[in-house]
């Protein structure tokens, strides 16, 4: 094992972006405030320095024509890593993404590669109003084509970044604001850890085991996970032992691990910032159930964004958020439902 | 044509409310965020885009403007819905993210609606041109008065909304006119690196619309030039773009440390700042004088005191009356 070091998701992904430009002159980047800024949430920084203009790109605010550019430059043979700011502005150049991006492999029946990454920012709790606070993991994840990841941590961010950047299909690379360890975004101490200096893959498509335990499965991605871990200290002080699953991927789903956990508790919570209906919880809910429903012992639930807009003023946008404090009430519940 | 004294008085009003209203949203927004700056912190919270040294683009177009007129305006909004006459305490209320202000706190301040004088603002680039294009095609199949006013930054003239829009409104001929508000910078990147023109207004040529270019970041310029192109829209003869060079005194948004500006250009656009420039013009022309300039200061910061002891004063929302108004 190599020398590691204590680093922000931030930082984890700019160094795995630098290690695999320094690696591979294929791999570039480009996007909006990435280049002399950094990035706003501090993932680009420091690449303009080593690499330059060429290789880390300003862009005009021009979504449909970059996003698209990344598209027809993966093709070509370059392994392009293109910054949407907030995954909200998705809206702008969804055309290049679902209709290109991610069906341009099945089109050319498996003769061309995308290998191209997007990562994008997501994310409530700061008051930033409905267009700049959303997840929307399930709207990527249900069109098929894109694998997509959040990571919940330093150390997954690196490993999944660079299994994102070598992946000759496209990756949609969602990081939550809330865990960017950016401060004025706030700050979650247990996303900052020991980071590998030497470059490695985590492979896409595999959820951890966060924590384990015998009661209650809680299945979570990106913020969610440490909601739940928070959770799991109170529970266990109520004798109700939790299981937190962070599925790091969703696209591929790994649907094994999820039901080899519902098996052990009988119990099934989906911990999920982004919207209620039609989305991931569902999908993790029905992947579980269709599988084999006699395996709970209760019925599942799931804690996530009603199916409105982000409001903007914080009463309501933090009654409206997943927590902390709704985990412990569900789990609780669930336990007493015999 | 120059705009009439009460009309050079009223720009200067406005001026006046929107920078002590962004001076003071300044200073309130740094509340509970000292000294970690949080942005999910104080009375304040999310982001903050100020609009101060903007402010002539607001008030020499808007002086064109009724209510019924619409205006869609951007992530940065305030002097634009000051000039446009938003009732200041339910706006600054909204700010607060109080049950009184414009949606009881669900919009924000990048999401300000005000159907009374026809204000709306969206928060993604560009994005504000395809309904003030829809609202000016609603006027002409109604045989209804008004024009449309689409604010944007010059950032947004290299969005597919930009070229798609003034297209659609060039070949419908419709009354809108789109104000670009170039204050030079999109977030960091500037205009020269981001823009394949030197100025926006040349693109208007392939739109067979006419493209105007304003240098003069002050209001009776921008009064004058805007004046023929809202006429024309009015009178049928169909859509418009203008550019304005204009200054963007703060960050992009509150936080922003401003490394990319490159060296003494803070400093030359402080110098250039309109408000002082117009207040100095007024009085040279004995418009206003040094005594009346006072009361006016007085008053209108009386105003934007009183928005604000509305919206601190306000209450919230209950949390759960977040579920309302998802449908009519």
């Amino acid at each position: 094992m190599s020398a590691t070091k204590k680093l922000t998701i931030a930082r984890a992904m700019a160094e795995s972006l630098a290690q695999e430009m320094r690696a591979d002159p294929k791999v570039f980047v480009m996007g909006e405030d990435i280049a002399q800024l950094g990035g706003v949430f501090g993932n680009t920084r420091g690449l303009f320095d080593e690499f330059g203009g060429e290789r880390v790109r300003d862009t005009p605010i021009s979504e449909t024509a970059f996003i698209g550019a990344g598209v027809g430059a993966a093709m070509d043979g370059m392994r392009p890593v293109v910054e949407l700011m907030f995954v909200d502005f998705f809206g702008v150049c969804f055309d290049a993404i679902y209709n290109m991006m991610a069906k341009n492999i099945y089109f050319s029946g498996g003769n061309s590669h995308v290998p191209m990454v997007i990562m994008a920012s997501t994310g409530a709790g700061y008051s930033d109003g409905g267009q700049h606070s959303q997840c929307l993991y399930g709207t990527f994840a249900h069109l098929p084509g894109m694998k997509v990841v959040a990571p919940s941590n330093a150390y997954d961010a690196k490993g999944l970044m660079t299994a994102a950047i070598r992946d000759n299909s496209p990756v949609i690379y969602l990081f939550h604001k809330g865990l960017q360890g950016m401060g004025w975004l706030g700050n979650e101490p247990a996303a900052i850890n020991q980071v590998p200096e030497e470059n490695y893959v985590l492979e896409i498509g595999k959820a951890k085991t966060a924590v384990e335990g015998a009661d209650i499965s809680i299945i979570s991605i990106g913020i969610g996970v440490h909601h739940a871990l928070k959770a799991a200290l109170e529970l266990e002080k109520k004798n109700i032992s939790v299981e937190v699953i962070d599925l790091r991927s969703l696209v591929p789903l790994d649907r094994e691990h999820i039901i080899a956990s519902v098996k052990k508790t009988g119990r099934l919570l989906v911990v999920d910032e982004d919207y209620h209906s039609f989305g991931v919880s569902g999908e993790i809910i029905a992947s579980v159930t269709e599988h084999d429903h006699k395996i709970l012992k209760t019925p599942p639930c799931r804690i996530t964004f009603p199916d409105i807009p982000i409001p903007f003023t914080r009463p309501m946008e933090q009654w409206a958020l997943p927590s902390t404090e709704k985990i412990i009430n569900v789990c609780v519940t669930m336990m007493e439902n015999k | 044509m120059l705009p009439t004294e009460s009309q050079r008085i009223w720009m200067y009003r406005n001026m006046l409310i929107s920078r002590y209203m962004e001076e003071r949203i300044e200073t309130i927004y740094m509340e509970g965020k000292k000294p970690v700056f949080n942005m999910a912190n104080g009375p304040i919270p999310g982001e903050m885009h100020l609009s101060n040294g903007q402010e002539p683009c607001a008030v020499g177009v808007c002086a064109h403007l009724e209510a019924e007129d619409i205006v869609t305006a951007t992530h940065r909004p305030h002097h634009i819905a000051v000039a446009k006459g938003v009732n200041l305490k339910k706006m600054m209320a909204e700010i607060f993210g109080k049950k009184t202000g414009l949606s009881g706190g669900r919009g924000g301040h990048m999401h300000l609606f005000d159907s009374t004088v026809n204000f709306a603002c969206s928060g993604i680039i560009a994005q504000g041109m395809g309904p003030a294009v829809g609202a000016a095609l609603s006027r002409k199949l109604q045989n209804k008065s008004g024009v449309a006013v689409a604010y944007i930054g010059e950032g947004a003239a290299n969005q597919g909304a930009f070229h798609e829009t003034l297209n659609l409104a060039s070949v419908w001929n419709l009354p809108v006119i789109f104000v670009i508000e170039d204050n030079n910078w999109g977030i960091s990147v500037s205009k020269s690196a981001s823009t394949a023109v030197a100025k926006n207004s040349v693109r208007a040529a392939s739109y067979n619309m006419p493209g105007i270019h304003i240098e003069d970041n002050c209001p009776d310029v921008i009064f004058s030039e805007t004046k023929k192109a809202i006429e024309r829209a009015r009178n049928g003869g169909g859509p418009s773009l203008i550019e304005i060079k204009t200054s963007r005194l703060a960050g992009h948004f509150m936080g922003d440390a401003e490394g990319y500006r490159p060296k003494g250009e803070k400093e030359q656009l402080i110098k250039e700042d309109p408000l002082p420039i117009y207040r100095q013009k007024l009085i040279d022309a004995n418009i206003i004088t040094i005594d009346n300039d006072s009361a006016l200061v007085e008053e209108t910061q009386k105003l934007v005191e009183q928005a604000i002891t509305f919206a601190r004063e306000s209450e919230y929302a209950k949390p759960e009356e977040a579920m309302l108004h998802v449908f009519a």
